[in-house]
């Protein structure tokens, strides 16, 4: 914030103090960055789960081990329909661009739809392994995976929640400025939890059956 | 002497000039390329693990890690429009910083804790497959 | 038969009238005073009408100003109920020798060692910082408000509740007999089955949600809305501390976060992130938690050295010296806190390498902080130094966590920390950097700001009582600490055989009561000031000749805080217009755009409060309850659009010209 605008009073005579202040001043909004760092904060809770992940990771306890645990095609599924999830959540952007509220609504329900899928999916995996007898109970290395699934896929959830508040939100005020910057905000996050989607897919699912 | 005029925009309310300056904007374009990228970035990992494609399990773990690595950027580029430009450059220092910290303390972590393992558990790490 | 039983847990889950503590008579002793207390607060509140002042203008309230001294209250409040717990260890300790036992068996006394670790570190020091981040920053860049002030009241609202959930644990259940930091296994579900632990985890988790959105908010506030021209390098020191403060917060509370999750799902589900058996590991969570634990310091003592950089230019009467090495020190101890952790367990046995790479790093951090020391020193150097009390307290600082440091690059030796881990001597070196840093700080900032936030001054006898009483009586509590730590003695120990070391322990006892001398004595300090306030007041708003623009402003400031954004040229504004004779505008005043109050905050922490409290008591459909009802008053919230108004232009003239006018008399 280097520039120096600054009006007068609308004396002529040199004032010395008038250049010390300003009358109107319209600070920057800062709620798009502060959701940013909400976000950066996020990520050192996801960095503990991988740490615990990394640690106890190998810790089966004579229970199942990842390449007993996993089913790679599902996650394959689950992982196309997160990714899918994300570019629909972007062309609602994009419709939010060009205004279109109706558009916007749209995309937004099937990204919700798609996120309703994978979280469906996930918990019929959960209550597959815990009915197996390979609940977060079992061992370290389940302790571990459900935390870190479990909290990603918590985070999808109040994504949905949230997501399914700003549908009703944007019918009732349409896009103001104020929905815009609500929109943006749960774009950063859902592609965050996408972008934490890899991590868990390369480093718990791939390297787990390995 | 006072001055009763309010000469603000009641519509928009505070600062929206600063909204769009800073946030940058996807396009059609854009974000396709990023999901073609990223489903190339996905399928090829999970090929080369469900299909056995590497023997050594060493190289396909620091091979798929190298694919989610650029995956990862991916997504910052196409679909989180991660630039140098965004919030005058806060956000993309933030996130380095934030980087750098997951950098240490993952690393950080699983170096103490392999040491502590080794020194510490009852049992050696050889042998705990073994019950 | 049956199904009635199950009514009764599902309600009251394992909460029964044993719950209560009748037989111990310290606890039914405190209760009748906190009870009587408290109903003299009700009554005297309700006699003279003050419950919808009090809620329209404290308890709803966004503005900054306000929530800061809310905060501040809660520190010292707290601060009476940790030094309580640090009595009657001082007391226990010098009494329990051979076959006298003190009066606290060690069920009791592990409670209040806990307690005192976590109240003084959760519940004071992080309040008092956060109060004074709160109150000082946004006036010290020239904003209205913070970025978010909603958030602000939310996350005071946090705090407050997590620390009402600790007090709850004196009179309903009990406290964590673990220590501050409640390592596993004994703070798992087998070492520790009842609901000690479980008060300690929710709330601290309730407290750090709080925390962590302070630290959004503080970050966002000072990259948007510093007034044009104060570019970073043109921050006052005070705000450079602030932000790597909050950066701080943001990147490390969500590690405690985490691994108290990760620790109550091990009491409540069955996990095994921190058991004995089936792959636990009990040594991550201490990896995890000093990961956190580190960083958590240099949270609490980055601001300290921030009100010192405004306390010395002020009272030396020149500008900082140094300014910028002493942004680069703070920007490097920011980087570097997050390369130490492991000096915190040398001992649990990671091995030489480990061990070296982080004592090594340990030694290294304390450069900076050395740095800063001398350019405050540099700073005072041919100045005009006026020992007013933030003075006194800024002295006694330098000597005292000098001394301090100096302890901590000694422990910073692995092999040395081998012999003095968990001794008293650690206990000591940190009392000494906490107290002499942070506990100082707080007093200096807390007088140096106060005559702003309420226009009058401090008692300044009561103040200098407070500053001596302080200073001799941490000498005389800790250096004993330290000579009984090299000879030997381990920490957290409510009985000794050895009757020669009971000597050191009655002189730490005499050094406790002096600093609750200090403590009464800056409790009059307020009482006298508020008696003589007339006497005491200050009309000009820069009672002690300041430098930034915090003193520009009326003492209090105005609820809009500057009627004109004010615009900077020069680091130390305020002092550069003064230099350049600014005179106040007078007329030309405009509507101001200021957020309203709301009570969205206050519920949405009450709820999570009661939520807290049901799962510690395994109250699952209360659990249930106040969780949904939490969801709800969430979402209600994000349907309110209507969160601001204006301040008409004729209010803000009026209150000008009041200022004027009071001007005018002083002159």
């Amino acid at each position: 914030m280097a520039e120096m605008t600054h009006s007068h009073t609308g004396t002529v005579s040199a004032d010395p103090s008038a250049r010390f202040y300003q009358k109107h001043h319209h600070p920057e909004n800062g709620t798009l960055l502060g959701f940013w760092l909400y976000l950066m904060s996020d990520c050192l809770i996801f960095a503990c789960l991988f740490i615990t992940y990394a640690v106890l990771g190998h810790n089966y306890a004579a229970g199942p081990s990842g390449a007993d645990a996993f089913d790679l095609p599902t996650v394959a599924l689950n992982t196309s329909l997160l990714l899918f999830s994300s570019i629909t959540y972007g062309f609602a952007m994009l419709e939010m661009q060009r205004k279109q509220l109706s558009r916007v609504l749209v995309w937004l329900a099937i990204t919700g739809l798609l996120g309703a899928g994978f979280i469906s999916l996930e918990l019929t995996e959960f209550a597959h392994l815990i009915h197996e007898g390979a609940g977060p109970q079992r061992s370290g290395f389940l302790t571990a995976f459900f935390s870190l699934v479990g909290t990603h896929g918590l985070h999808v959830t109040f994504g949905i929640v949230w997501l399914v508040t700003l549908m009703f939100q944007l019918k009732k005020h349409g896009l103001t400025p104020e929905n815009v910057r609500r929109l943006t905000c749960l774009s950063m996050f859902w592609h965050f939890l996408d972008v934490v989607w890899i991590g868990v897919f390369t480093f718990v699912y791939l390297m787990g059956v390995l | 002497m006072s001055a009763h005029h309010s000469e603000h925009d009641h519509g928009h309310g505070h600062g929206d000039h600063g909204a769009h300056d800073s946030e940058s904007h996807g396009t059609f374009k854009g974000y396709v390329t990023g999901f073609i990228l990223s489903v190339i970035l996905t399928a090829i990992p999970f090929w080369l693990v469900m299909g056995h494609v590497f023997s050594n399990h060493t190289t396909t773990a620091l091979v798929i890690a190298g694919f989610a690595a650029v995956q990862i950027v991916v997504h910052m580029v196409y679909f989180l429009h991660m630039n140098g430009r965004m919030e005058g450059g806060w956000s993309l220092l933030a996130l380095i910083f934030t980087g750098i910290l997951l950098v240490i303390v993952l690393s950080g972590s699983i170096w103490v804790m392999y040491h502590l393992n080794n020194n510490m558990m009852h049992m050696p790490v050889k042998m705990e497959g073994m019950s | 038969m049956s199904e009635t039983l199950d009514l009764t847990k599902l309600i009251f889950g394992r909460l029964s009238l044993e719950a209560i503590p009748y037989h111990e008579p310290i606890l039914v002793g405190t209760f009748c005073m906190v009870a009587l207390g408290g109903l003299a607060a009700f009554i005297a509140m309700t006699y003279f009408r003050l419950w919808g002042p009090f809620w329209r203008n404290w308890v709803t309230s966004i503005d900054h100003k306000r929530i800061g001294i809310m905060y501040i209250v809660l520190g010292v409040v707290m601060l009476l109920r940790g030094f309580a717990d640090a009595l009657m260890m001082r007391a226990q300790q010098a009494l329990s020798f051979g076959d006298a036992h003190g009066f606290l068996p060690p069920h009791h006394y592990d409670q209040v060692f806990t307690a005192h670790g976590v109240i003084m570190i959760f519940f004071v020091a992080m309040p008092l910082v956060t109060g004074l981040m709160n109150y000082v920053v946004p006036l010290q860049i020239g904003a209205r408000d913070v970025a978010f002030p909603f958030l602000n009241n939310f996350s005071f609202w946090m705090t407050t509740f997590g620390a009402v959930l600790v007090m709850a644990s004196l009179f309903i259940g009990e406290f964590a007999r673990t220590g501050w930091l409640a390592y596993p296994p004994l703070s798992g579900i087998l070492g520790s089955p009842d609901v000690g632990v479980d008060y300690y985890i929710w709330s601290l988790q309730i407290a750090g949600v709080g925390t962590l959105l302070s630290g959004v908010n503080l970050i966002a506030t000072i990259v948007k809305m510093r007034a044009p021209g104060m570019t970073l390098m043109k921050m006052p020191v005070f705000t450079w501390t602030a932000l790597c403060t909050n950066v701080l917060i943001v990147v490390t509370f969500p590690v405690l976060t985490a691994v108290l999750a990760m620790l109550s799902m091990d009491r409540y589900v069955g996990t095994n992130f921190f058991t004995n058996d089936l792959g636990g590991n009990a040594m991550m969570y201490v990896n995890l938690i000093w990961i956190w634990g580190h960083p958590e310091v240099y949270i609490l003592v980055l601001p300290a050295f921030g009100v010192f950089s405004e306390v010395v230019p002020t009272f030396t009467g020149k500008r900082m010296f140094g300014y910028t090495s002493m942004v680069y020190a703070t920007v490097v101890i920011t980087v570097l806190s997050y390369l130490v952790w492991l000096h915190h367990f040398f001992t649990m046995g990671s091995g030489a390498s480990v061990n070296s790479f982080f004592g090594i790093t340990t030694m290294i951090i304390s450069i900076p902080t050395g740095a800063k020391i001398f350019n405050w020193l540099f700073t005072m150097y041919r100045g005009r130094i006026r020992f007013e009390v933030p003075m006194l307290w800024t002295v006694g600082f330098m000597i005292t966590f000098v001394l301090g440091g100096m302890t901590g690059v000694l422990l910073a030796v692995p092999p040395a920390d081998f012999v003095l881990h968990n001794s008293l001597f650690l206990i000591a070196h940190f009392h000494n950097v906490i107290i002499g840093g942070v506990v100082f700080a707080m007093f200096a900032g807390i007088t140096y700001w106060f005559p702003k936030a309420f226009g009058f001054k401090l008692d300044e006898f009561w103040g200098k009582c407070a500053f001596w009483f302080w200073f001799v009586g941490f000498y005389f509590a800790f250096m004993p600490l330290y000579v009984l730590g090299l000879m030997g003695v381990t920490r957290r120990l409510s009985h000794f055989e050895d009757q020669s070391l009971q000597i050191w322990f009655v002189i730490a006892a005499f050094g406790g009561a002096l600093i609750a001398l200090g403590i009464g004595s800056f409790l009059l300090s307020i009482f006298v000031a508020i008696l003589r306030r007339k006497q005491y007041r200050d009309v000009t708003g820069d009672p002690w000749n300041a430098r930034t623009l915090e003193w520009s402003t009326s003492s209090p400031p105005p609820d809009y805080n500057f009627a004109f954004t004010p615009v900077v040229y020069d680091r130390d504004a305020w002092a550069d217009m003064k230099k350049a004779g600014f005179v106040r505008p007078l007329s030309g005043f405009v509507d101001i755009h200021m957020p309203k109050s709301t009570a969205a905050g206050f519920t949405i922490a009450a709820l999570s409060a009661v939520m807290g409290f049901a799962l510690i008591w395994q109250m699952w459909l209360l659990a249930g309850l106040s969780f949904v009802a939490m969801m709800v008053a969430i979402i209600k919230h994000t349907f309110n659009y209507n969160r601001d108004f204006y301040i008409k232009a004729d209010e803000v003239v009026r209150t000008e010209e009041e200022r004027t006018r009071l001007l005018a008399q002083h002159g």
